[in-house]
C-alpha cells in the first residue's frame, strides 16, 4: 500500500473538467515529480489532493484512509502540508507569525520545532520580526516552505517552489527540498525546471491534458529521448 | 562623501518630505486660528465612536470580503438594547439612578453595557448561521452577500421600530456642567468616558491581534483565505470571532453614540453607514488601525465643517471625503500595493 495513492481522480473548476482520470503514487520518503506542459493539470492536481478542489470521480487515499473531498483544514491534520506557487506566506504577519500559523492546529509546546525551522533556514532567523510582505522572493520560497514543516508533516506537496527565481536560488531551494527529504519528509514536487527536479528525483509522472502519458523512475524519464525532446527541450543535459 | 552624512539624520528625511511636513505644518498652524479648538475636540469624541463602528466593519470586509451594510443597525441595536437595559429591565430589578461621578449616566451603566455587548454579539453570530454562512456555501458571490446584509439591515431597522417605536427615546439621564478648559474649549463630561471606552478597547484590539493564536489567524484569514485554510486554521472559528468582535465594537459605538447625542432613534445607525464607510476606505480595507486614523480624520473634519456649513451637511463630508480617497488614493492612507 503506497503512502498516498490518488486513483482515476476526475476534476476541475465549474464547466470545466481539467483532470481526466489521473492515477499517481507515492511511496513513503520517496520524492515524486510532476512534470508537463502548461496547462496539463499539475497544479490541479495537487490541490484535489489537498482537498481545494473537490473530485467528481476517482479516490484519493493517504496512509489507508479514504481522504476524497475532505476540506483542508483536515486533511492538514493528517500529516499533508502543501505549498502554493504564488502567495504563499501571510504578507502582514511577521516571518514568525508566518510560522506560527503554521502551527495552528498544534496545541503542545512546538518551540522544539521551531529551533529546528530556523536552524534549517537561517536566513529567517535574522528577520523573525520583520513583515513577510518585505521579504524577497527567494526568502519568501523559504519561508513558505518553512511554514508548511511546522506541522512535521508526513507528506509535503510543492508546487514550482523555483517559480520567478534567479538560477542559483532555484539550486538553492532545490537542496533545501532535498535536505528537508532527507529528514523522512516525502515530496510530490511539480516542477518548471524539470531537468534539474527529476535528477533529484527517486520517480516522476509525465502529464498532459489531464491524464497521465509516461510513469518511471527520474533518471530513466531523463534519458529517455522521446521525453527530452517533447518535455525538456531539446538540449541534451 | 555626501552618504557619510546619513548618521546626521536616521529617519532619512529627504527634501521632499520637509517640503511636505513643513506645509502640513502651516495649514495645521492656520487651521487653529481659524477654527475654534471645540470643534477640533469634539470631533475627535465623535470620531471615536466612529472608529469603534469602522475598526469592526474593516474586519468583517477583510476576513468575509463584503461590505457589510447592516453594521450601522448593528450600532442601533446596541443603543436600544441598552435602552431597554437602563430604562425597563435594570430599574425594575432595583438597579436605576443617573448622574453617576461627572457623567449623566448611572452607575447601572457599567452593567448595562457589557450586557449589550454579549448581546449583540450572539445576535451577529445567530445572523451569520442563518443567513451569511448558506449563502457563503452555496459559493454565492460578495456582492449577493452584501445585498442581503443590505436586507437585513432593513429588516432590523424595522423590527426596532416595531419593538420600541418610531420615536426619539433618551437614556435615564441627568444633565451635567461641561468642562470650561481654556481657549474656550467646553466638552461635555460624558466626552471623557467616550474617549476612556475607546482607547481601552483599541488596545484590547491591538493586543487580540498581536498577541493572541485567534487575532493571529484572523490576520491570516484577512490575507490570504485558501493558505489560512491549508495552514489548518479553523476559517469558521475565525469567522465567528470575527462577528464577535465586530459586534462588540459595533454594541459600544451605538450605546456610546446614544449618550453623546442624548438620544436614541430607529435611524441613527443606517446614518452612521456613510462615515463608516468613509473611515474604513480612507484607511484601507482591511486594516483596524487605518480605520481609526480614517475615523478621527471624518469626525473632526465634518464637526470642524459646522463652522460654515448647515450641520445636515456632516454626512455629506464623510461622503465627500470617501469620494476623494476612491479617486486619488483607492488603497487608502495606510493601503499596501499589492
Amino acid at each position: 500500500m503506497s503512502l498516498l495513492q490518488v486513483d482515476k481522480v476526475v476534476a476541475g473548476y465549474g464547466e470545466t473538467e481539467i483532470l481526466h482520470g489521473i492515477s499517481i503514487a507515492v511511496e513513503q520518503g520517496e520524492i515524486v515529480t510532476i512534470i508537463g506542459p502548461n496547462g496539463s493539470g499539475k497544479s490541479t492536481l495537487l490541490k484535489t489532493i489537498l482537498g481545494l478542489v473537490r473530485p467528481r470521480s476517482g479516490q484519493v487515499t493517504f496512509n489507508g484512509k479514504d481522504i476524497t473531498g475532505m476540506a483542508p483544514e483536515r486533511i492538514v491534520r493528517k500529516g499533508i502540508c502543501y505549498v502554493p506557487q504564488s502567495s504563499n506566506v501571510f504578507p502582514s504577519l511577521t516571518v514568525h507569525e508566518n510560522l506560527e500559523m503554521g502551527a495552528f492546529v498544534r496545541n503542545d509546546d512546538y518551540s522544539h520545532r521551531l529551533d529546528e525551522i530556523y536552524s534549517l533556514f537561517p536566513s529567517l532567523t535574522e528577520r523573525r520580526r520583520e513583515r513577510a510582505g518585505r521579504l524577497s522572493g527567494g526568502q519568501r520560497q523559504m519561508l513558505a516552505l518553512a511554514r508548511a514543516l511546522m506541522l512535521d508533516p508526513i507528506l509535503l506537496l510543492l508546487d514550482e517552489p523555483s517559480a520567478g527565481l534567479a538560477p542559483n536560488l532555484v539550486t538553492l531551494v532545490l537542496e533545501k527540498v532535498i535536505k528537508i527529504n532527507s529528514t523522512g519528509v516525502a515530496i510530490l514536487l511539480v516542477e518548471q525546471n524539470a531537468r534539474e527536479a527529476l535528477k533529484l528525483s527517486s520517480r516522476g509522472y509525465i502529464l498532459a491534458s489531464g491524464q497521465n502519458q509516461l510513469e518511471d523512475r527520474g533518471k530513466a524519464l531523463l534519458d529517455n529521448p522521446e521525453v527530452a525532446r517533447l518535455y525538456l527541450g531539446a538540449r541534451e543535459g | 562623501m555626501v552618504q557619510n552624512l546619513d548618521w546626521l539624520f536616521p529617519w532619512r528625511w529627504s527634501l521632499r518630505r520637509l517640503v511636505v511636513a513643513g506645509l502640513l505644518l502651516l495649514l495645521l498652524l492656520s487651521f487653529f486660528s481659524i477654527v475654534r479648538l471645540e470643534l477640533v475636540v469634539n470631533g475627535l469624541f465623535l470620531g471615536a465612536i466612529i472608529a469603534l463602528g469602522a475598526m469592526g466593519l474593516t474586519l468583517v470586509y477583510g476576513i468575509l470580503k463584503f461590505a457589510h451594510i447592516a453594521h450601522g443597525d448593528f450600532m442601533t441595536w446596541g443603543a436600544y438594547i441598552a435602552f431597554f437595559l437602563l430604562g425597563t429591565l435594570l430599574p425594575r430589578l432595583g438597579l436605576s439612578g443617573v448622574g453617576f461621578g461627572p457623567f449623566t449616566f448611572g452607575p447601572s451603566l457599567f452593567l448595562a453595557l457589557p450586557l449589550t455587548i454579549l448581546a449583540l454579539v450572539a445576535i451577529a453570530i445567530i445572523l451569520d448561521r442563518i443567513i451569511y454562512q448558506r449563502l457563503r456555501r452555496r459559493g454565492i458571490g460578495t456582492v449577493v452577500i452584501a445585498m442581503a446584509s443590505l436586507g437585513v439591515a432593513i429588516a432590523m431597522r424595522g423590527l426596532v421600530q416595531v419593538i420600541w417605536g418610531g420615536e426619539t427615546e433618551q437614556y435615564p439621564r441627568l444633565s451635567k456642567p461641561f468642562y470650561q478648559l481654556p481657549m474656550d474649549v467646553r466638552i461635555p463630561p460624558d466626552g471623557l468616558f467616550i474617549a476612556a471606552v475607546t482607547i481601552v478597547l483599541v488596545l484590547s484590539l491591538y493586543l487580540f491581534l498581536t498577541r493572541t493564536k485567534m487575532g493571529k489567524a484572523m490576520r491570516a484569514t484577512s490575507d490570504n483565505l485558501d493558505l489560512a485554510r491549508v495552514s489548518g486554521i479553523d476559517t469558521g472559528k475565525v469567522v465567528w470571532w470575527t462577528w464577535a468582535v465586530g459586534a462588540a465594537l459595533a454594541a459600544t459605538a451605538g450605546v456610546l453614540l446614544a449618550i453623546f447625542q442624548a438620544q436614541l432613534y430607529p435611524i441613527m445607525g443606517w446614518r452612521f453607514l456613510i462615515p463608516l464607510f468613509a473611515a474604513v476606505i480612507l484607511g484601507g480595507i482591511g486594516n483596524p488601525y487605518g480605520a481609526l486614523a480614517g475615523a478621527l480624520v471624518i469626525g473632526v473634519t465634518s464637526e470642524v465643517s459646522t463652522e460654515w456649513l448647515n450641520p445636515t451637511y456632516k454626512p455629506a463630508i464623510a461622503f465627500a471625503m470617501m469620494i476623494l480617497t476612491l479617486l486619488l488614493r483607492p488603497r487608502g492612507l495606510f493601503g499596501v500595493r499589492d
